[in-house]
């Protein structure tokens, strides 16, 4: 083996185990709030790093994440919610056999909502992805509104508009971190094979790629089950997170948000992703501030609902317009990276 | 069913369709030069209509001046959009624009939820609008009878600028080749910021027009007619003004006649237009009156 990926290996090994004592420390250290953030900073980055491999990679406009987290999180909280609890929390119908009795364990039903969301991406994907462009945008946000709009009205299955409450709150920072570690690694692996090759070719130039012969459909058909795959294990983490889910919590604004991420961090970049995970889900959580009432010196300045977004989408119209390949473009953090900065530094 | 009941449907779904028809305009005519998908229109939409009521109720306007001073301002408004947001991104890639839109679409939302607030509010309508008139079994609100004439009228003045205008026949040379347009001297610029403008003025008409057929304002109402008209727009195949009224009239009939006909389907109402959708794009990419679009290499 070359020593430079024994070294590499070794060094990815001791950033794993970095995060695992973080993830120690902060366990004992931090308080209910913090750690609450530091689990959506976790899903947030599986969320984004999914729709990166769509849009980023593969170069498909699509607006459906909040579809694809919607089943995520239905299937995996039907699966864990015991059934007599379902029977009693049911107020309009009762539920439909299959989801009335099924029961699966955290893992077990988080793979299972994964896989939902990916049949429906596949379901959704083959006719669709035939389109292009800003058309595919389009034709995925209205899949992500069917899915709300059924959400709604099919109470036998999702209990309807009340939504579902009680949903236990299994998802921990191992959970979310080990997922989260899990699809950082099969998206790395996926962008770095051959497979990730064909997708950027597609990305860069469909018919260039298609003369090349690569069977651009079913390439762009396996992009999009993938990501809507991690789609949904992150809907299905966040529903066990925040232990009730309703239609109306996916609406477009949760795909808006996953979109600022992927477009903040750099179209086609993991470690630009990553970072604005991280600084993305702070930021909507600290500016929460300016919604609220501040007393300062003795006056109290009323809240402005509203403002947080507001201060977003500025953001986002702002990196749009003057710097719209993100944080890092298309640039990957790596160990070499790393230490040729050292060796230049030493070098001058 | 009754064909009083019917005929009243009718009429509703009529007026449902001419006020679509009205926003469709406004985003088929933006994808026909720029081929960019206005997100922020729906916007425009709500803004046109909160203007009217500001007018009304804050200046206390006569409601002829108002309308005309909201239609106004808004435009504006549209124009300032394409400026700020779409006009320094005309050379980047399509998607990035794309993006700005949902962005400025964004922005409008949460900023008229930061200064009209999110409270819904109830819309004032001038008594003649909504008295019933009764015409043998059928009961006919004027305003079932009013939006879909002053739509026509809208859409006759907007027909005549666009193929009888000399900024008309620059709006149609663009959509052909912006940059062949560009050096045989039409002022690309300024015709783009004039649709734009138009756009926005039938959007805030439909806006003002929808606030009186259902009278409740709030920030977010703008969203799911954009997304409609937009989808109507595509069904008529973008580009085409005619294909946009088209599109926009049989989706509103649509809508009516399919919770008239069948009414447990109602909760399911804002699912119609994007299955139609899905399944035009399948069937018929180019909707009904549209160009056919091939990719250049």
């Amino acid at each position: 083996m070359d020593p430079k990926y024994k070294r590499n290996y070794a060094f990815n090994g001791i950033a794993v185990l970095l995060l695992v004592g973080a993830l120690f420390w902060s366990r004992g250290n931090l308080d209910g709030y913090k750690i609450q953030i530091m689990n959506l900073i976790a899903v947030n980055i599986i969320l984004a790093l999914s729709l990166n491999l769509i849009y980023g990679f593969t170069g498909l406009f699509s607006l459906g994440h909040a579809g694809f987290m919607a089943i995520g999180a239905y299937t995996c909280s039907l699966l864990i919610l015991p059934a007599t609890y379902k029977q009693t929390m049911f107020l309009l119908q009762a539920p439909m056999w299959p989801f009335s009795v099924m029961h699966a364990p955290f893992f077990v039903a988080v793979i299972i909502a994964g896989l939902a969301a990916a049949f429906f991406g596949f379901l959704i994907g083959l006719p669709v992805l035939r389109l292009g462009g800003d058309y595919l945008g389009i034709a995925t946000l209205g899949f992500a509104e069917i899915i709300r709009v059924l959400a709604n009205n099919m109470p036998r299955v999702t209990n309807g508009a009340l939504g579902l409450k009680g949903i236990p709150s299994y998802s921990n920072l191992w959970w979310n971190y080990g997922w989260c570690l899990l699809t950082l690694y099969v998206m790395v692996r996926l962008v770095r094979s051959n497979f990730g090759n064909a997708l950027k070719a597609i990305r860069d130039d469909e018919v260039a790629a298609r003369a090349m012969g690569i069977n651009t459909f079913r390439y762009r058909l396996t992009s999009f089950t993938i990501g809507a795959f991690f789609a949904g294990v992150g809907g299905a983490l966040l529903a066990s997170l925040l232990t009730t889910i309703d239609p109306r919590m996916f609406i477009f604004t949760l795909t808006f948000n996953v979109l600022m991420i992927v477009v903040t961090g750099g179209l086609g970049s993991i470690t630009g992703t990553i970072l604005a995970g991280i600084v993305i889900t702070v930021l909507l959580e600290w500016l929460r501030f300016v919604e609220n009432p501040i007393t300062f010196a003795g006056m109290t300045v009323p809240g402005v609902p509203g403002m947080r977004m507001v201060v977003f989408s500025l953001a986002l119209l702002f990196i749009i317009l003057f710097r719209h390949q993100g944080i890092m473009g298309r640039r990957e953090f790596s160990w070499d990276w790393l230490f040729g900065l050292f060796r230049k530094r030493r070098e001058a | 069913m009754s064909l009083a009941m019917f005929v009243q449907h009718l009429l509703n779904g009529l007026t449902l369709g001419s006020l679509y028809a009205l926003i469709a305009i406004g985003y088929t005519m933006v994808y026909g030069i720029l081929r960019l998908i206005n997100f922020a229109h729906g916007e425009i939409f709500m803004l046109g209509a909160y203007f009217v009521f500001w007018g009304v109720t804050l200046f206390r306007l006569p409601w002829f001046i108002a309308v005309i001073g909201a239609i106004v301002v808004t435009s504006f408004a549209g124009i300032i959009v394409d400026r700020v947001a779409y006009k320094p991104l005309r050379n980047a890639p399509r998607i990035s624009a794309l993006i700005s839109a949902i962005g400025v679409s964004f922005f409008l939302q949460n900023f008229a939820i930061v200064v009209f607030s999110a409270i819904p509010r109830e819309v004032q309508r001038p008594a003649w609008l909504v008295k019933v008139i009764i015409v043998g079994k059928v009961r006919i609100l004027p305003l079932t009878l009013v939006v879909p004439a002053l739509s026509f009228v809208l859409m006759m003045g907007l027909l005549y600028v666009v193929y009888k205008t000399k900024p008309g026949l620059g709006m149609r040379a663009i959509s052909r080749d912006i940059e062949t347009s560009r050096l045989m001297g039409v002022p690309v610029n300024r015709i783009i910021a004039l649709t734009f403008g138009m756009g926005s003025a039938l959007a805030a008409a439909s806006g003002i027009m929808w606030a009186l057929r259902y009278p409740q304002l709030q920030p977010v109402m703008g969203v799911i007619p954009g997304f409609k008209a937009f989808i109507a727009a595509v069904f008529g195949g973008i580009g085409s003004i005619q294909g946009a009224v088209i599109g926009g009239l049989i989706l509103g009939l649509m809508e009516i006649m399919i919770v008239a006909f069948m009414p447990s389907l109602a909760g399911f109402r804002d699912a119609f237009a994007f299955i139609l959708l899905i399944i035009i794009l399948l069937i018929m990419p180019t909707g009904l009156m549209g160009e056919k679009l091939e990719d250049k290499v």
